[in-house]
């Protein structure tokens, strides 16, 4: 999960309307209090266009910031009345891009900060409630993709803690599938890495991992993951 | 009671407590633990022991966080300490510090609040901010259709080293941030966007 792929990151930098109209302010280096809306309203119409014409599907928010733009512009057209007192029609898009500017600076600023667990630690390590988050209801079962996801995760992480040893042993499949069953049956539901603390070998680690699909595949067993960030769990199935 | 630390140095009893406890502990914890001994005298012995770890220089020190004190190591032993817990080191992406910035200095606030300013939805994220135990639900906002309220916990001043909400960095007047030429970087923001595995641990 924390691999990104250079689409996504591109997409992040304009996560939503406000950070392409900011990136477009500063591209064309214009005052931020005299705007040239239309400008950049043409530029902002041609990203979504360029968006379009990718397959990348936006937002809604994006269109509606270009209609909002476009209603601005429109009435920037209009010669205003005599009365001076009336409110520049830009404001209506300034006066939040102000405001997301400076939760932006200010979000950067906090990330510079010690921050726990990255740069500072203490003990012992807090672990938001590890045994509560069994208690709530799992919401939705693991694909394939999620469970590969996870095991390369096990895989990797053994690499760089100790080294992978290829083991001569081989372990047996159906072996190991009724170990799996048998310590389900006991404890009800397990972390997905929990079947791999045994530390054992690249081939004991990959006959788990065969295990634990082949159960699946029988339906003795159902992975479920609460959300993309949180751990697979592994559950029983009578 | 017979008072057990008659002849222990008040601040070596706090000291011994800080160093068991998982979360930082105010003079008021401490005092509910030690009642016979005067507040007062609590928080200058955390004070004296806050300066003598300061002058130790020693990997640890006592910090003053989210209300209270407790021992944290320097930032120069995070890479270290993270090899030993196999372990990849707290990381925000944008969109999320983004969003716990607004929460922090507009709470409480609402979810149409926030995506008002943020411009997209923060459904996902308010989640995930709420799991991380970085935000919690504070009420209720008393208008048409009653939409929840959110606001940060204890353990966000803890994550950001923050002893409270008015330790937060002041808001920067729009004029200073695109005052100084280019001072709104793009490389600042590109660095939240992008750091993540090992730049981090420098700091």
């Amino acid at each position: 999960m924390e691999v990104e792929n250079p689409y996504e990151v591109r997409l992040e930098i304009f996560e939503g309307p406000m950070d392409l109209l900011i990136h477009l302010i500063r591209k064309n280096e214009v005052d931020i209090f005299d705007i040239p809306i239309s400008k950049i309203t043409d530029q902002y119409l041609s990203y979504i266009e360029m968006m379009k014409s990718l397959n990348i599907n936006l937002a809604g928010e994006f269109f509606v910031m270009a209609a909002t733009l476009m209603h601005i512009k429109s009435r920037m057209l209009i010669p205003s009345d005599e009365s001076e007192d009336e409110e520049d029609p830009r404001q209506e898009i300034v006066r939040p891009l102000i405001e997301y500017m400076k939760i932006k600076e200010v979000s950067v600023e906090l990330l510079k900060r010690e921050i726990l667990e990255r740069d500072v630690f203490h003990r012992p390590l807090y672990e938001p409630d590890e045994y509560s988050e069994y208690q709530k209801e799992p919401v939705v079962e693991a694909s394939l993709f999620q469970l590969i996801d996870a095991f390369q995760k096990i895989i990797e992480e053994k690499r760089i803690s100790k080294g992978i040893s290829i083991q001569i042993h081989r372990w047996s499949l159906n072996e190991r599938i009724e170990e799996v069953l048998e310590e389900l049956k006991r404890k009800e539901r397990l972390r997905f890495k929990e079947l791999f603390k045994k530390d054992m070998g690249l081939s004991f680690i990959i006959v788990t991992f065969l295990a634990i699909l082949e159960l699946i595949n029988r339906h003795k067993i159902k992975a479920y993951q609460r959300d993309p960030d949180s751990d697979i769990e592994i559950y029983y199935s009578r | 009671m017979k008072r057990l630390y008659d002849h222990i140095p008040l601040r070596f009893i706090i000291e011994a407590l800080l160093f068991v406890s998982h979360r930082p502990l105010s003079a008021e914890q401490i005092g509910s633990i030690l009642p016979d001994v005067d507040i007062k005298d609590i928080r200058l012995s955390l004070k004296t022991l806050f300066h003598e770890y300061e002058a130790m220089g020693r990997s640890f020190r006592l910090k003053e966080v989210a209300g209270g004190y407790q021992f944290t190591t320097r930032p120069q032993f995070a890479a270290y300490i993270l090899r030993m817990l196999k372990k990849a080191p707290t990381r925000f992406s944008s969109a999320t510090m983004e969003t716990l910035a607004i929460i922090a200095y507009r709470q409480p606030i609402t979810r149409q609040e926030i995506e008002e300013i943020r411009g997209v939805d923060v459904g996902g994220i308010l989640r995930n901010l709420l799991e991380k135990d970085l935000i919690r639900i504070t009420g209720r906002k008393k208008v048409p259709g009653r939409p929840l309220l959110y606001g940060t916990t204890k353990r966000f001043l803890e994550v950001f080293n923050l002893k409270d909400l008015a330790s937060l960095p002041k808001l920067k007047e729009i004029r200073e941030i695109l005052g100084k030429k280019g001072s709104f970087k793009e490389e600042d923001l590109q660095k939240s966007l992008f750091d993540g595995d090992e730049s981090d641990k420098d700091k």
